[in-house]
């Protein structure tokens, strides 16, 4: 699908808000959106929600044999895919410019940073090793995807167990969960990315940028840290030109964003830990939380039924009841006939379409059923056509009204189709007449 | 496939149904017209209108849309027996003839104009179609303006086209929406609450501070109003407005009209 595109007025009003440093959803300029982490069942999978945009992390690992240039070193894969329930503009299997920029960013933040140390992974030097896997989802583009999966990866990575392994000479065991309980990775450091956007040629600069945000901006910096106040790796994009005092101010408001970050995570890892041990309930299903529509909610309006019964009963006993025939006919003159009172004159629509004449003749009817009127009017309408006498044109103030001259008596026992005839009869001719008219 | 026995669908309404559930409508009337049996369990008299989430399936309507039944006795007229129609919950706009929605401009291709309106297809739309438009009085449309206009055409067999004009050639509110302002998406069912006659959300905000709306059944609306402040402020409330109580938005807009 098509990405939605960005309207000239959307453009024009958010550069106007953030000129007078007004954000959408009402943040500051170096305000995060609300984070929340949630774990599932299994060790290493991880929802991180950053505002409205969500991330889903899977570590998983496998034993095989090394890399030729590194027996001692286990072995790290990242993989993060945009899936196209995150946004309309994602396809499934289409490189993007965003996915292999993002993809690169998280790599050289986890994997050149050596946040995990590889030389534990190993198990036999030279023939067995962990892979390690991290498998990142975006489930919901809302803007600022780098940051949101930086995040996930690293808790995925802090919330992984990986079997127990022994070696005993010769002999590797690996223990399953239920044997020897899994062992958590050894991790140095959190590194976590932080993405500045810029405006108006650098003048104006955002923290975590919204998904509208993201498609009014000049060009945007990335600078991933950890809480030691180390800069893993740092990124600039757009071909904005920053200035160094700008970059160095953009790093010090990275320090103290990391350093919020890494404590709200050691907190939700803790808390999971927590309700692990303690045999609570922990997963998905708890900690994702319902969220009500009240959009079909409507306040119940009383309505008074007291003697609703009895008033329909008295206009019920005093009305007439509906005639198999239609009304009597108002005559205007011999061949002429009125059934009702009938709905604004708009014999104008006649010629778009037959459809029109049904509608009319059913609203200037009372009964059900008619249509084997119908029927047996369209039949006659091509007699009528033919037969054209004497015209008098009346002087009444509906002027499309025409009275014809009878043309042959009609069977008065068949009133009703008699006097569709008459009408459809003015209805054919009035058609004719505008005909005349056009050309 | 097998079919189910279905339930009457009196029953369901203000019920959850689900795709393939069958709803029995009750039994026609006597045709002898004479008898009329009034009480709570009339029988619909005249036409049944079938509506969205609902198709006519031998003996009843048979369900295509999850959510809430709904039914409306319509007074009299031509569609006397009411209406029957699912309150389901949706994103995502498929186009549908002579609905009122917000596009932008993608493209101008001689005399057509490309629209963006959510759906599948980007709708067509005729440089002619406006007001007081003629060969030599073109509109002044850019690649990027909002249009407000009703589908002419909305079939799944086509690509839909519109028209920012009424049958009688005026505009009745329709054409490009003004340069300011914001534009941003919500869910149907909420633009169809917003639609409601006598529209409480609407009613509180106004009382607020003075605004321009524009909804489109696509889920778009526009707002305007005096400074960005405000305009963000309705912006806020009208997206909250989905999940919120009647009791927790009355809450929300003391708070700011106190301020």
């Amino acid at each position: 699908m098509k990405a939605t595109p960005l309207s000239n007025c959307e453009r024009r009003f958010l550069l106007r808000a953030i000129e007078e440093r007004k954000r959408l959803d009402g943040r500051q300029c170096y305000d995060y959106r609300n984070v929340r982490i949630s774990f599932g069942v299994d060790y290493g999978c991880c929802i991180v929600e950053l505002g409205k945009t969500r991330v889903l992390a899977q570590v998983s690992c496998e034993l095989v044999p090394p890399k030729a240039n590194r027996p001692t070193e286990g072995i790290l894969f990242f993989n993060l895919e945009l899936s196209p329930m995150a946004a309309p503009g994602f396809e499934p299997g289409r490189q993007t410019e965003l996915l292999v920029r993002v993809n690169r960013l998280i790599e050289r933040c986890l994997r050149n940073s050596k946040c995990i140390d590889t030389e534990s992974l190993c198990v036999v030097a030279g023939e067995k090793v962990w892979q390690i896997r991290l498998d990142l989802h975006l489930l919901n583009h809302d803007g600022n995807i780098v940051d949101a999966a930086s995040i996930a990866g690293i808790v995925a990575l802090c919330h992984f167990r990986r079997p127990d392994v022994s070696v005993q000479g010769e002999e590797v065991t690996v223990y399953t969960p239920e044997e020897r309980d899994p062992v958590p990775l050894s991790i140095h450091h959190m590194p976590i990315c932080v993405s500045f956007a810029f405006f108006q040629q650098g003048t104006y600069l955002l923290v975590d940028p919204s998904e509208r945000e993201e498609r009014v901006m000049d060009g945007v910096l990335v600078i991933a840290m950890n809480k030691h106040q180390e800069i893993c790796t740092i990124q600039s994009s757009g071909g904005i030109m920053l200035v160094k005092d700008q970059v160095l101010r953009c790093s010090k408001i990275t320090a103290v964003k990391v350093a919020e970050m890494t404590e709200l995570i050691q907190k939700a890892l803790e808390n999971d830990q927590k309700a692990r041990k303690e045999g609570g309930k922990f997963g998905f299903a708890e900690s994702i939380p319902n969220q009500k529509i009240t959009a079909f909610k409507m306040e119940s309006a009383a309505v008074d039924t007291n003697n609703v019964e009895e008033q329909a009963e008295e206009i019920i006993t005093k009305a007439d009841p509906p005639a198999e025939v239609f009304t009597n006919p108002i005559l205007h003159t011999p061949g002429t006939a009125q059934i009702g009172e009938g709905i604004e004159n708009s014999w104008g629509e006649l010629e778009e379409s037959e459809r029109e004449e049904v509608v009319e003749e059913e609203d200037e009817s009372e009964a059900a059923g008619f249509e084997d009127q119908k029927m047996e009017t369209e039949e006659t309408i091509t007699v009528e056509k033919t037969k054209n006498e004497t015209i008098v044109v009346s002087d009444s103030e509906e002027e499309e009204v025409v009275i014809l001259e009878p043309q042959e008596p009609p069977k008065r026992t068949r009133t009703q189709t008699s006097s569709k005839q008459e009408k459809t009869s003015k209805k054919t001719f009035n058609k004719r007449r505008r005909k005349k008219r056009a050309t | 496939m097998a079919a189910e026995s279905g339930v009457a669908a009196e029953a369901c309404v203000g019920q959850v149904v689900l795709p393939g559930d069958l709803l029995l409508l009750p039994a026609h009337p006597d045709e002898d017209g004479e008898r009329l049996r009034l009480g709570t369990g009339t029988a619909p008299r005249g036409r049944l209108l079938c509506g969205p989430g609902l198709r006519r399936c031998g003996a009843g309507l048979l369900v295509t849309k999850c959510g809430l039944l709904r039914h409306r006795q319509a007074g009299s007229g031509a569609a006397a027996g009411g209406v029957y129609w699912v309150d389901s919950q949706q994103k995502r706009y498929v186009p549908v003839k002579g609905d009122h929605v917000i596009g932008i401009v993608t493209a101008k291709a001689g005399d057509v104009f490309k629209l963006d309106v959510g759906g599948s297809e980007q709708a067509s739309l005729s440089y002619l179609a406006f007001e007081g438009a003629t060969k030599r009085n073109r509109p002044n449309v850019q690649v990027g303006d909002l249009i407000y206009g009703q589908f002419l055409v909305a079939n799944k067999d086509m690509e839909p086209e519109m028209v920012c004009i009424d049958s009688s050639g005026r505009s009745t509110g329709m054409g490009i929406i003004g340069q300011d302002g914001f534009l941003f998406k919500v869910s149907l069912g909420l633009i169809r609450k917003l639609l409601a006659p006598k529209c409480e959300i609407i009613e509180e905000l106004s009382q607020l501070y003075p605004f321009e709306l524009v909804l489109g059944m696509n889920g778009r609306i526009w707002v305007k109003a005096k400074t960005v402040q405000q305009t963000l402020i309705i912006v806020n409330i009208l997206e909250a407005c989905e999940y919120m109580t009647a009791e927790q938005r009355k809450q929300a807009l003391a708070k700011l009209s106190g301020n």
